[in-house]
């Protein structure tokens, strides 16, 4: 299986040359949490009027008193074994809060990544194979417009016109209705856990919630995977091979969806990465308009808090993320393109 | 010189789009630099009994939870919006350009090293760093800029590497090194000539997106502090009252940063259009 | 005498630009029967490519045809349907494109792309389409055809890339196949057992065939009749005999004079020559002098291991001009670049003048006595010019920098000076290279490149990039040029007529090694290595005699 292995041998390579910059974003944001106002011993003291004593006593406990350096490495050390500290918010560790939260997170995410995909690629596609026709410019408009809006004017307009016009949406607050019944957890992800336990009341509530945050997502993702569909498209249709295939009588459709169209999601797939992870910064924006349960929204609470841990262990789980996505997409366009395996 | 107006006239004829944009741009640095000053009415001033009216003849654009004319602060916010933009963009692109334009002329391995730093600093959600930065260094204008500066680097350290990348090997460059050009004169005469237009529509679509993140770090409570005039805050503050239809609070200044980030971006698309070489007759 | 097979009548094809609409073809008349074997030979521009478009329907979006009529067996095809085309494309007639890797879908195997085509105009199971599609990587020879059906086009070779062209376009038999510069970008070796392929398959199979080249002596070595075409229009359409023997009209006498055969000399290419003082002879060198140039041993291994050049040794003499010759891959264009001093060898000695330049790292060159001395003319000549430089600009270079001239009106005469002496006119000193033609880029490299009066010109591949026609006159002019100051020349090319015709001595070169060395005549005539002699064989020509006894074999076979 010289395939697997040429796949595994390129994305190995690809995550072992990203440590070291992740390695990097995590030690800057540890550096930057030192310098954080306030200081979380006084915080977790028993009360306003400990004693200095005691807080000195829990700065020690917490190595708060020790160089910046040491401390790193102790940070390092809690890494390895797990441990990423205590939210002095929620006062739970922050690995169970991350945890509890993620799902919400990551299924707004997928649906919205999976809604853009569905609206951009049909959309790229039209407009390459009429280039300046009217689906052309519309859809050009629509990029044009896409990248212009901010993800939290456009979802608190989707909730003005939804919410408070139509009235068709629910109160933008939270992942499922207060009074439908949470559907027992097995994933976290709403739908999926609703759906396995056959309550549809509850994966509609869910659905429902989770409608309007989506879209607002996914417009803002819309317009660069529209924008690069047409490009590729556009490319791959005036290419050699494209030229060959017609002048060797095959069908349009062949041509089309064959010849062009596979070549042509090959850049498209090569920008997933960074798409999913422009989500992942824009989670916090949209979180907050929506009032959404996920982990951006845990972080920024926590960084508004001058909490340290909770950030620093957010920071730590989109670096993660980031790798396992960045795994994604090499597995698959290890498989979409042959070419690969010789460099 | 001649020439080049010329053409740019030749091309804003036939490209009315870039057209509206540039004078938007225009309007719009226009209204940074003497917006404060022809506003009706005081932005920061209070006016409690008058608060929340929706737009009419007094208040075009409505007026907001403390009775402050809302269009006098969407006109006096441009300042400071554009402002923080322009100088987070400055920032980053004459870091960027030098440390890009450095590492593709020099090429080997601290070019191959940068180049993948760049690229996965690039994929990462980097606004989430912003985000950190500015809660921690404090909510002020520099560190909303350094910030904002900070998260494109890596954009423009890539886009110069990679313009300089391209020609570093072509014929020019090795004609000019036969022709006794030391390496600064190569870079200096040379290849930033050639890779300035590419930059500068780069930094025209730039300036738009350093808007959005500056305004979206002002929306989550990690910049400007209110009463400031700041279209982030504004919708920030609009925000709470969206649900029960009090929609100019959000809609205009959400229009104006729309506005701000779609002329740029116009203009940047215009610009590639009248800065390509290959186009001029 | 049976109907022809196509016929075009009066064609005319239009392309809508940004410039108003540009007439490419201005009434195009051709006939071609069955089997026949038609080329249409023409310089860039010519409008022989759209001719064979526009045959196939395949013109981009900006082409139209604006009048006259083309007929395909009896049918009128001009503005034809796709529905009415499509069953006729692959099928009837095909066609086969020049750069053949991009020519084929990347990300599919060979296999599958041969059996697309089949399946396309018959009706046919995956498993009958494969064998099929083995049967005709056989028939167009593939080495290991069984193995090579699940390969993708980015691990065959050029050469077998465009054979794997070849099998999809005859794969349902046409009667017509049309070869759009089936061998530009192959190697002279390759492009000889394609030609031999193409021209094997079609006699056997009965196919028409069209090719189109800007190679006249592949079109005289491989077709019947011979079309010439300028500026879209068809100037002369002969036998190749009478083509080449008595050209009637201007055009094709000067294409044909300017074609290099191995026959021709640098001034029998050229037939209205620019009205130049007789030149001085050529400087014969003195024996024994001391060399000009010494490589001894030079190495280079690249990055990724790769031995470019592999232990390569020779010298050159003030005033001589010596030619290095190899295909794609055999390092010559590393060898001049290192010569030049532009990248560093990995092993060996560079002497100039007798003292050791290969001792200085090739970065800091630029600060040495010698950069004025080693001066080099590039291939591709606009992509060798600043886009932001004007013509002046780019010859003022190298004066103010390495001939010390700063005074402004000192500098514009000998700028003046070295244009004259390339033939470029006054006026275009001001321009941008996008404003210029091929031949006049090129006189602004090679004005570049003496301004600074150096004692050795490294030329890599001059003239690969221009038309015959250009080639010829700037093969003449870097010919005057020597004679003129005692140049001495390192000729690079991948042209073995050129290289004849203006070097003394000429060097092979294959995979970084020399295979042969020697005095350009006796190399040319009667090489020693098989590799010089495969290679000399493999170029195209127009052979007279040949050519009748082709014709009267093909007579008595029918």
């Amino acid at each position: 299986m010289g395939l697997a292995v040429s796949i595994a041998r390129r994305a190995g390579k690809r995550v072992v040359s990203s440590l070291p910059a992740l390695f990097g974003v995590v030690i800057f944001t540890f550096l930057l949490m030192r310098v954080l106002p306030g200081d979380p011993a006084i915080f977790f003291a028993s009360g306003p009027n400990a004693g200095q004593a005691e807080i000195e006593q829990i700065r020690q406990q917490m190595g708060l008193d020790k160089p910046v350096p040491q401390q790193l490495l102790l940070y390092l050390r809690d890494i390895g074994t797990g441990n990423l500290g205590r939210s002095m918010t929620t006062g739970q560790p922050v690995v169970t809060d991350l945890v509890s939260r993620l799902p919400a997170s990551l299924e707004l995410t997928f649906v919205a990544l999976m809604l853009a995909l569905i609206l951009a690629l049909p959309l790229g596609i039209l407009a390459a194979l009429r280039p300046n026709s009217l689906i052309d410019n519309i859809v050009r408009m629509i990029c044009t417009l896409g990248v212009c809006v901010p993800t939290f004017v456009s979802g608190l307009l989707f909730i003005f016109a939804f919410y408070y016009i139509l009235g068709i949406a629910p109160d933008p607050t939270g992942r499922i209705d207060i009074f439908a019944g949470q559907p027992p957890t097995i994933t976290g992800f709403l739908l999926i856990d609703a759906a396995v336990a056959g309550d549809w009341d509850a994966w509609r509530s869910a659905a429902r919630q989770l409608i309007l945050p989506a879209c607002t997502m996914a417009l803002f993702v819309l317009a660069p995977l529209a924008r690069m569909t047409r490009a590729s498209m556009l490319a791959v249709l005036t290419s050699d091979f494209v030229r060959t295939g017609e002048a060797l009588g095959l069908s349009r459709r062949r041509v089309v969806l064959v010849y062009a169209l596979r070549n042509a999601l090959l850049p498209v797939l090569t920008i997933m990465g960074i798409v999913f992870s422009t989500m992942l910064g824009a989670n916090v924006l949209v979180e907050k308009v929506f009032s959404w349960p996920g982990v951006a929204s845990y972080a920024l609470d926590a960084l508004l808090s001058s909490d340290y841990a909770p950030v620093q262990g957010f920071v730590l789980l989109m670096a993660t993320i980031f790798v396992m996505v960045n795994l994604t997409v090499d597995v698959l366009y290890g498989l979409a393109d042959p070419r690969i395996s010789i460099e | 010189m001649i020439a080049v107006l010329r053409h740019t006239g030749w091309v804003l004829r036939g490209n009315p789009v870039t057209m509206v944009a540039s004078f938007g741009a225009l309007v719009l640095i226009t209204l940074a630099i003497v917006g404060p000053w022809i506003v009706p009415y005081d932005p920061t001033a209070s006016n409690v009994p008058n608060a929340l009216m929706p737009p009419s003849a007094a208040h075009w654009f409505g007026t907001d939870q403390l009775g402050r004319d809302v269009f006098s602060r969407v006109i006096a916010a441009t300042r400071l919006d554009l402002a923080i933009a322009a100088s987070a963009v400055s920032l980053s692109f004459a870091l960027g350009a030098m440390i890009g334009a450095f590492c593709g002329y020099t090429g080997g391995r601290l070019d191959r090293w940068v180049g993948r730093f760049v690229d996965v600093l690039m994929a990462f959600p980097l606004f989430v760093l912003a985000m950190a930065m500015v809660a921690a260094l404090g909510n002020r204008v520099e560190n909303i800029i350094y910030a904002t500066a900070i998260i494109n680097l890596p954009f423009y350290i890539r886009f110069a590497r990679a313009e300089v990348n391209v020609r570093r090997n072509s014929g020019w460059v090795e004609a000019a090194r036969a022709s006794g050009n030391s390496h600064v004169r190569v870079v200096m005469l040379f290849l930033l000539p050639n890779v300035l237009p590419a930059m500068a529509v780069q930094i025209s679509l730039n300036l738009g997106w350093a808007i959005l993140n500056a305004a979206g770090l002002s929306f989550l409570g990690l910049g400007v502090k209110p009463p400031t005039p700041e279209w982030g805050i504004m919708v920030a503050e609009g925000a709470r009252f969206i649900t029960t239809g009090k929609w100019w609070l959000v809609v205009f200044p959400g229009a104006a940063l729309m506005t701000a980030v779609l002329c740029f971006n116009l203009l940047g698309d215009g610009l590639r259009d009248i800065l390509d070489p290959r186009m001029r007759t | 005498m049976t109907a022809p097979l196509l016929t075009i009548e009066d064609l005319k094809v239009t392309f809508s630009t940004r410039n108003g609409p540009v007439e490419a073809i201005k009434g195009v008349s051709l006939s071609l029967s069955a089997g026949e074997r038609l080329g249409i030979v023409g310089e860039s521009g010519s409008g022989k490519s759209v001719t064979a478009f526009s045959v196939m329907q395949l013109l981009d979006r900006a082409g139209k045809i604006t009048g006259g009529r083309i007929t395909f067996r009896g049918q009128d095809i001009t503005n034809a349907s796709r529905g009415m085309l499509q069953p006729l494309r692959g099928a009837a007639m095909s066609m086969i494109f020049q750069n053949p890797r991009a020519a084929l879908n990347p990300i599919r195997t060979v296999g599958l792309q041969i059996a697309d085509v089949l399946r396309a105009h018959e009706s046919l199971s995956a498993k009958e389409a494969r064998a099929r599609a083995l049967k005709l990587l056989e028939a167009v020879m593939i080495r290991d055809p069984e193995a090579r059906l699940d390969a993708y086009p980015h691990e065959l070779s050029g050469g077998m890339c465009q054979r794997v062209m070849i099998a999809m376009a005859i794969a349902c038999e046409p009667t017509l196949l049309i070869a759009d510069e089936p061998t530009t970008g192959l190697d002279v070796t390759t492009q000889k057992t394609v030609m031999d392929l193409l021209a094997e398959i079609t006699a056997r199979r009965g196919m028409a065939m069209i090719l189109i080249t800007h190679d006249l002596g592949l079109a005289a070595q491989y077709c019947q009749r011979v079309a010439v075409m300028e500026k879209g229009l068809v100037v002369e359409e002969a036998v190749p005999a009478t083509l080449f023997g008595a050209p009637t009209h201007p055009y094709t006498r000067r294409l044909v004079a300017a074609s290099p055969t191995r026959h021709s000399t640098v001034e029998s290419l050229v037939v209205d020559r620019e009205a130049a003082p007789p030149a001085p002879a050529r400087i014969a060198p003195r024996p024994g002098s001391e060399p000009l140039l010494a490589v001894r041993n030079c190495v280079k291994v690249f990055d990724n291991g790769f031995r470019g050049v592999d232990d390569v040794s020779f010298s050159l003499a003030p005033g001589e001009s010596l030619g290095l010759v190899g295909e794609s891959g055999s390092g010559k264009s590393t060898l001049s670049r290192i010569v030049c001093r532009l990248i560093d060898a990995s092993e060996g000695t560079i002497t100039f003048d007798g003292e050791d330049i290969g001792g200085i790292p090739s970065r800091d060159f630029y600060r040495s006595r010698f950069r004025r001395d080693i001066q080099i003319v590039f291939q591709d000549h606009g992509d060798s010019l600043n886009p932001r430089f004007s013509a002046f600009d780019a010859i003022a270079d190298p004066l103010r920098l390495l001939g010390g001239v700063q005074d402004g009106r000192e500098l514009r005469r000998q700028v003046e000076d070295c244009a004259r002496r390339v033939g470029l006119p006054e006026e275009f000193l001001d321009r941008f290279p996008h404003q210029l033609s091929g031949g006049q880029k090129a006189r602004v490299g090679i004005a570049r490149a003496i301004a600074a009066k150096p004692r050795l010109l490294v030329l890599d591949e001059p003239t690969a990039a221009l038309d015959v026609s250009v080639q010829a006159v700037i093969l003449h002019l870097l010919d005057r040029l020597r004679r003129e100051t005692g140049l001495a020349y390192l000729f690079v090319s991948h042209d073995l007529n050129v290289v004849r015709m203006m070097c003394e001595r000429t060097i092979v070169l294959q995979k970084g090694r020399i295979v042969e060395e020697g005095p350009s005549g006796p190399l040319f005539t009667a090489p020693s290595s098989d590799y010089a002699r495969e290679l000399i064989a493999a170029i195209p020509h127009f052979d007279p005699e040949a050519a009748l006894a082709r014709q009267k074999a093909l007579a008595t076979a029918v």
